[in-house]
């Protein structure tokens, strides 16, 4: 336990995501199974101990000190697991022991909602400080130490130099401690047999297209829908959407997973339907509302109604057509998609362009709120598993531009933890107000953010904490992808990938953008 | 230290002890200092005053401005140095002075080079004002001594049973082993510039690091004046004269507002540590983006106050700063007479 204990605390303190990859697989090819194989599932928040819940840790605290002096104590801390084990005292004469994680695992998945304090207290009793805080979070959950499904993949797949695509695959079929997925990829074991489950496959994806000319008999048109990438599959009687990092977001998407009731995977993007936009497809913002939940109300179901708009069909029953070219797949993918029910699932159309100069024109002129821009596949491609040249390209729209004023900076992370580098920014109302419309920390070059770093400290008006107010003065020519309604903002909108584009040292702040401007962008 | 029995079962309900109704004592808190009537003496006034006795170099005990001041030789050549002030009369550990028929004498509080206990006796009640103090071996200052009393008024910084500080030899240990696994980079420390930085000085020198330590320039002068002092602290440089590259594996301490500051820019690779009794709380080290906690402080633990507390028995316990709240609690419960003294202003002096 010490260990782990000793990992999360190192992932606590780095942001930097290449010395938790570093962490994690140093851990990983250094302990033995199965408690990485739990290691690797706490830090995913992929277990679950029913019996063990917040209020059982807390309850339990009251046992060990006064009631009083833990709420003090919570307060100041900010975190009950944390708190838990920091104030746990720690009796003369007794032995502090270290459990390796699988006692640790198997006591906890013992305990019922009558047996679980008087598990957890002696667990408390034999640890020491930093592995009562790895245990409560093992147990209660909610790591936070900033670590995705996908950054320990990559980190398994880098600790056993093995390929991501193929752990991405094997993963989502087993269970922890995936003690068949160690011995694989460690020992050069045989590959786990997943046939009939429905695990995620490793998704195509696409790169920029950079070009000036692709020949579209070669190339199909699809458009590029501005939603989340998922994958649905149903086999062997079990549904499950996966997100694109492979995060199994079934949960999130009953009404997809219910409705999904034939054999296969697709892949394509989920939306949800807008009033704004007549049952259409709605902006990203409206999708936001549905991501990152764990239950669904049926409110929310009705309100943000969620679908899938398909572009691709890797598994048509048994049949695996990853190896087939996309115009067969695609001619599967059509006959297959009219078989759903139509309220969850609809076919991403191939759109009919004459030429290459009719598609600069159709891209240009898209502003549908749905849409990001287009595709372009190869007409030939099977279905690759991740970023391979040469076969998709997504081509943006080009961005929207607005002249805005910088109000607020704050400091940045690692490298940037000198430097003022996230900058607020706002346009004009009516009556002359500034009001804010958007955030932005990308864009510009190192020069540039030493500038904009030496205006925000020379211009400082006010400070909260890490942040300073500036004088109103520095118009920022902002770059975003589209514009969207929020009731979030005071300013009434939200920019989707605002970036900056340009300084614009040479404009009068009173000649910057107005709200109204932005609000005639809104697509 | 140990730590106290663990409290099991039930709790008796508090006993709360209300001493307002009483005559005026005659120690009197008040929100810029604990002021000594008899004696027309204040103990570390906020704000100046003519008679002040000093407890230790830190901003929020130590002004400039006073008329007379009474403090250790080593306190009045820390304010000499900060303040600018005069020197006052220079008062040895276990010496004092007598005024308006109170004994003033000074004590040792283990805090900082200098930082002194102020024990009074006025008509047979003996009282201490314990300004900060720790308990844990410093080799920067002298020991803390325990002085019976029978009012003891005490700080509280980390007066929550979160606060408990482990061995510092394991803290230092922390900053060797990032330099074995990185040997490209430099440990940025960030320390308090009176007292902190000298005490991971000596304890990096105690554990065997022999290589010259780079200095922030807001640290030079109080580190020669340590070692004026009779604190040796081996070979110090100033990162300002030293080219980039030579930092490389080497220890920098610098003060904690430096840590994210431009300055930090001539380092190579630093990795950011703080010593500070707060980083024991993971989301206090990572909200000013600390990659190595080190706790380690100059204040008494929660395990220290209380130990303090039931050594000495005192009849009353006063809490001057801090997290009195808990400490306030935590005498409740031990049925010990106590009262907090809402002294404001003396959060933000050292950093824990």
């Amino acid at each position: 336990m010490r260990r782990f204990a000793a990992l999360i605390d190192s992932l606590v303190y780095t942001r930097s995501r290449n010395a938790k990859l570093a962490a994690i697989s140093a851990y990983l090819r250094a302990t033995p199974d199965p408690d990485r194989g739990w290691a690797l599932a706490a830090l995913t928040d992929s277990l679950d101990f029913p019996a063990v819940k917040s209020a059982t840790i807390r309850n339990l605290a009251g046992t060990r000190i006064d009631p009083e002096l833990f709420r003090l104590s919570r307060h100041h801390v900010g975190d009950t697991a944390e708190t838990v084990a920091l104030v746990w005292p720690e009796a003369e004469g007794r032995e502090q022991s270290d459990p390796n994680i699988d006692e640790v695992v198997q006591a906890l998945s013992a305990a019922n909602r009558a047996t679980a304090p008087d598990i957890v207290a002696s667990l408390l009793d034999s640890l020491d400080s930093n592995s009562r805080y790895a245990m409560l979070k093992l147990a209660v959950g909610g790591m936070r130490v900033g670590v995705s499904a996908r950054l320990a993949k990559t980190a398994f797949a880098q600790a056993f130099d093995v390929a991501l695509d193929d752990v991405e695959e094997l993963w989502h079929a087993l269970d922890p401690p995936y003690e068949a997925l160690f011995q694989w990829a460690e020992k050069g074991g045989e590959r786990p047999d997943l046939s009939a489950t429905p695990f995620f496959r490793p998704f195509m994806l696409s790169h920029p297209f950079e070009g000036d000319h692709l020949d579209l008999d070669q190339y199909a048109v699809e458009w590029k829908w501005d939603g989340i990438r998922v994958q649905a599959v149903h086999l062997g009687g079990e549904t499950r959407l996966y997100s694109r990092g492979g995060d199994d977001i079934s949960a999130s998407f009953p009404d997809i997973v219910e409705a999904f009731d034939r054999d296969g995977v697709i892949d394509g993007e989920l939306l949800v339907r807008g009033t704004d936009q007549g049952g259409e497809a709605a902006s990203f913002n409206a999708l936001q509302k549905r991501l990152g939940r764990k239950t669904v109300s049926k409110k929310m179901r009705q309100e943000f109604p969620a679908f899938v708009r398909v572009y691709d069909l890797l598994m048509d029953g048994e049949d695996d057509l990853r190896l087939s070219p996309w115009h067969e797949r695609r001619q599967r993918l059509e006959s297959f998609v009219p078989t759903l029910n139509a309220d969850h699932f609809d076919l991403s159309a191939v759109v009919d362009v004459d030429d290459f100069a009719a598609l600069e024109v159709m891209r240009a002129g898209a502003r549908d709120a749905a849409i990001e821009g287009v595709m372009l596949k190869r007409r030939e491609s099977p279905y690759l598993a991740g970023r391979v040249t040469g076969h998709w390209y997504k081509w943006k729209r080009d961005p929207l531009n607005a002249d805005c004023v910088m109000m607020y900076a704050q400091r940045g992370n690692g490298r940037r933890a000198s430097f003022y580098s996230d900058y607020t920014f706002g346009c004009w109302t009516q009556d002359g107000e500034l009001l804010p419309v958007g955030k932005a920390y990308s864009g510009f070059t190192d020069e540039e953010l030493k500038w904009l770093d030496r205006f925000v400290r020379q211009n400082t008006l006010n400070r909260f904490g890490p942040v300073r107010e500036v004088k109103k003065s520095l118009v920022l020519e902002v770059a975003f992808d589209s514009i969207h309604k929020s009731k979030r903002h005071k300013s009434g909108l939200a920019m989707r990938f605002p970036r900056i584009h340009r300084i614009r040292k040479d404009k009068p702040a009173e000649e910057a953008d107005r709200i109204a401007t932005l609000q005639a962008m809104i697509g | 230290m140990k730590a106290p029995p663990p409290l099991t079962g039930t709790f008796p309900p508090p006993i709360r002890y209300y001493t307002m109704a009483k005559a005026k004592h005659w120690i009197e808190p008040h929100p810029q200092g604990i002021y000594v009537r008899p004696a027309d003496v204040w103990i570390d006034p906020s704000v100046p005053k003519e008679n002040a006795v000093v407890t230790h170099g830190h901003a929020d005990h130590a002004r400039g401005g006073h008329g007379d001041v009474w403090a250790t030789p080593e306190t009045l050549a820390i304010m000499g140095l900060r303040y600018g002030t005069e020197a006052g009369t220079p008062i040895g550990y276990g010496e004092g002075f007598e005024r308006g028929g109170v004994r003033f004498s000074l004590h040792s509080a283990g805090h900082v080079l200098g930082s002194a206990q102020v024990l009074m006796e006025y008509q047979g009640e003996r009282v201490v004002v314990t300004g900060d103090y720790k308990r844990r071996p410093d080799p920067t200052c002298a020991p803390f001594a325990l002085v019976p009393c029978d009012i003891f008024i005490t700080e509280a910084t980390f007066g929550l049973p979160v606060f408990q500080h482990p061995p510092i030899a394991g803290e230092i240990a922390k900053i060797f082993a990032r330099l074995e696994a990185e040997p490209d980079s430099s440990i940025l420390v960030g320390a308090y510039a009176l007292g902190k930085a000298q005490r991971v000085i000596a304890e990096l020198r105690r554990a065997g690091w022999d290589q010259p330590i780079y200095l922030h320039g807001a640290q030079v002068r109080m580190c020669e004046l340590y070692e004026e002092l009779g604190v040796s602290l081996g070979e110090l440089r100033l990162v300002m004269d030293t080219p980039k590259e030579d930092m490389r594996g080497q220890i920098i301490i610098a003060p904690p507002s430096a840590l994210t500051d431009k300055w930090s820019r001539r380092l190579p690779n630093p990795v950011t540590a703080m010593a500070s009794g707060w980083m024991r709380v993971r989301g206090r080290a990572r909200q000013r983006g600390v990659e190595i906690p080190l706790v380690i402080s100059d204040h008494a633990d929660w395990d220290e106050l209380t130990a303090t507390i039931r050594e000495l028995a005192p009849k009353e316990t006063w809490i001057t700063h801090g997290s009195e709240d808990g400490l306030l609690r935590w005498c409740e419960l031990h049925q010990i007479k106590a009262r907090a003294l809402a002294m404001v202003g003396r959060e933000d002096g050292d950093d824990g």
